[in-house]
């Protein structure tokens, strides 16, 4: 399994939302091998250290094989502190279920203040077309942060 | 450079098709050889734009198939694979062959077969271009869509009504097309009341699963006029390919396709034109809101003002600048390796003004066929002759 794939820094360790720093100050996410203007990787960022605003989110009705019906997802931005002037750090992923056992989503908008929350497996590796072995499945949610 | 010319073109039927891959491709190249008045021994190069054949058939090597098919060895084959860009790139490739000297006469054929799969698979086969931690999950081309839209319809305060027009447009236009999927009307409230596929997005933004093939034949402009009446071909006067971030939310304004941008201003500059000499265009509307980014990249309106055009009504048939003649993908349907030779394809037939019930004035089209969620761009102007 490739580094790039995987959110977690290995098994028997606690997962981390990794992202990449690089010379200069940029951070991305997922990780690339050469940063923003050709800069080398230096470093490593734990993406759950930080809070995020969602930009933009949807609930998707058709879904592939092996992903819940329905899927909400929202493209998040972290805060990365007044520090920081590379380009912003976002991720994409899926909203958190409730934690009422109803199976239901956390309700978000745009701007809403979220936060990272780990899930073991986000769709079932190999109900779709992709090798079950070339990536890793599990990752980060989102919920919202209780004001 | 040579200037490079389109002698002769065809598209298929797009829809649901009987024909497997094979067949839709040596459907579309024995049609376009026929219009060219040339025959399969005449091509130096053989280009077949297809994304997933293998994926979605098991069928690969489909352009030494169609070679074979087609009687055209020994030409120079190969497959373009650029996602859904993939007939754009094959006629970067095509162009590219001519214009280099290294063929004098290529042919480019488009296919795809997907409609013997569900809903489901074909999203995840097009889903699979994506990065790792995008596809883990669950991401889909539509989902995108609904965030680019939502995110859109926020920033620039446009009603989510100007999408649902889009389609309405696209589908008045089908109703022209033969080859069209669709050849069929729909009105604004069926559109807004389809069922929710990536909200805010519904059934009717998004094109259809579809199968069918196109094809082109390219040949020096210096000798066109050998295998066609002049005012019967066209001129490619400005193309121009471009990539975007393949992690889409890396971008760093999401409604804003980096590609189209710098794929457009390659072209234009190589056309020696801007974007308001553009009469007429064919853009890659795989979602409604792809249009509004489109025509905003391309330059044609302001940021946040393509939902505006079409309000207007600009971008209609009758309109100042006419989008999607053809239907569109929204209409006409999107199998995938063929959709950017098909777009190429309406812009043949508007310059050389063959366009039947679908022509509008127009001396030069353009273009623009994206794969992925914007990742690759290919953006290519036609000049007619008459």
């Amino acid at each position: 399994m490739s580094d790039h794939a995987s959110d977690t820094a290995g098994s028997g360790e606690e997962p981390i939302f990794e992202a990449a720093e690089y010379a200069g100050g940029a951070v991305s996410y997922p990780p690339h091998p050469v940063g923003p203007d050709g800069t080398e990787r230096v470093g490593t960022v734990d993406l759950r250290e930080h809070e995020a605003r969602v930009i933009t989110w949807t609930m998707s009705t058709a879904t592939p094989p092996g992903v819940r019906e329905p899927n909400s997802l929202a493209i998040v931005e972290f805060e990365m502190g007044d520090d920081y002037d590379g380009p912003p750090v976002r991720a994409l992923g899926q909203i958190a279920e409730r934690e009422d056992d109803s199976g239901e989503t956390f309700d978000v908008a745009i701007e809403d203040r979220v936060e990272p929350v780990h899930a073991d497996e986000l769709r079932e590796p190999g109900a779709g077309i992709r090798e079950p072995e070339s990536q890793s499945w599990d990752g980060f949610r989102f919920r919202p942060v209780e004001e | 450079m040579e200037r490079v010319a389109i002698i002769g073109a065809s598209m298929t039927r797009f829809g649901q098709r009987d024909a497997w891959v094979n067949e839709l491709l040596a459907e579309a190249g024995e049609a376009a050889l026929d219009d060219a008045g040339i025959g399969g021994g005449d091509l130096d190069h053989l280009y077949v734009s297809n994304m997933a054949s293998g994926e979605f058939e098991g069928q690969t090597g489909v352009p030494n198939a169609l070679a074979h098919d087609l009687g055209a060895m020994p030409a120079y084959t190969a497959r373009i694979d650029q996602t859904s860009s993939s007939g754009g790139a094959g006629v970067y490739a095509a162009w590219q062959s001519i214009a280099s000297g290294a063929s004098d006469c290529t042919m480019l054929v488009g296919g795809e077969k997907m409609t013997h799969r569900t809903t489901a698979e074909a999203t995840d086969v097009i889903a699979s271009l994506t990065h790792p931690v995008e596809y883990k999950h669950g991401v889909t081309l539509p989902s995108f869509a609904g965030l680019t839209a939502r995110l859109y319809l926020d920033e620039y305060d446009a009603p989510r009504e100007s999408l649902g027009k889009v389609a309405v447009k696209n589908h008045r236009n089908g109703v022209d097309n033969p080859h069209a999927q669709f050849q069929k009307e729909v009105d604004l409230d069926t559109v807004l009341e389809s069922p929710v596929v990536a909200d805010p997005l519904r059934l009717y933004d998004f094109c259809p699963i579809t199968d069918g093939s196109a094809a082109l034949v390219f040949c020096p402009e210096s000798v066109a006029a050998e295998y066609v009446p002049e005012d019967e071909y066209a001129v490619v006067s400005g193309i121009g390919g471009a990539t975007d971030t393949h992690v889409v939310h890396e971008r760093a304004d999401p409604t804003t396709m980096g590609g189209v941008a710098d794929s457009s201003d390659i072209a234009y500059e190589m056309a020696g034109i801007g974007p308001d000499d553009v009469d007429v265009a064919e853009l890659h509307d795989m979602f409604t809101i792809l249009e509004f980014l489109q025509s905003e990249d391309l330059g044609f309106f302001e940021k946040g003002e393509g939902w505006k055009a079409v309000e207007a009504g600009v971008t209609d048939r009758d309109g100042e600048l006419p989008i999607n003649t053809s239907g569109g993908l929204k209409s006409k349907g999107h199998p995938l390796g063929a959709s950017g030779v098909a777009q190429v394809y309406e812009i043949y037939e508007q310059v050389t003004g063959n366009a039947g019930p679908r022509q509008v004035e127009a001396d030069t089209g353009l273009a623009c066929n994206v794969g992925g969620f914007g990742n690759c761009v290919t953006t290519t102007i036609l000049e007619g002759t008459q």
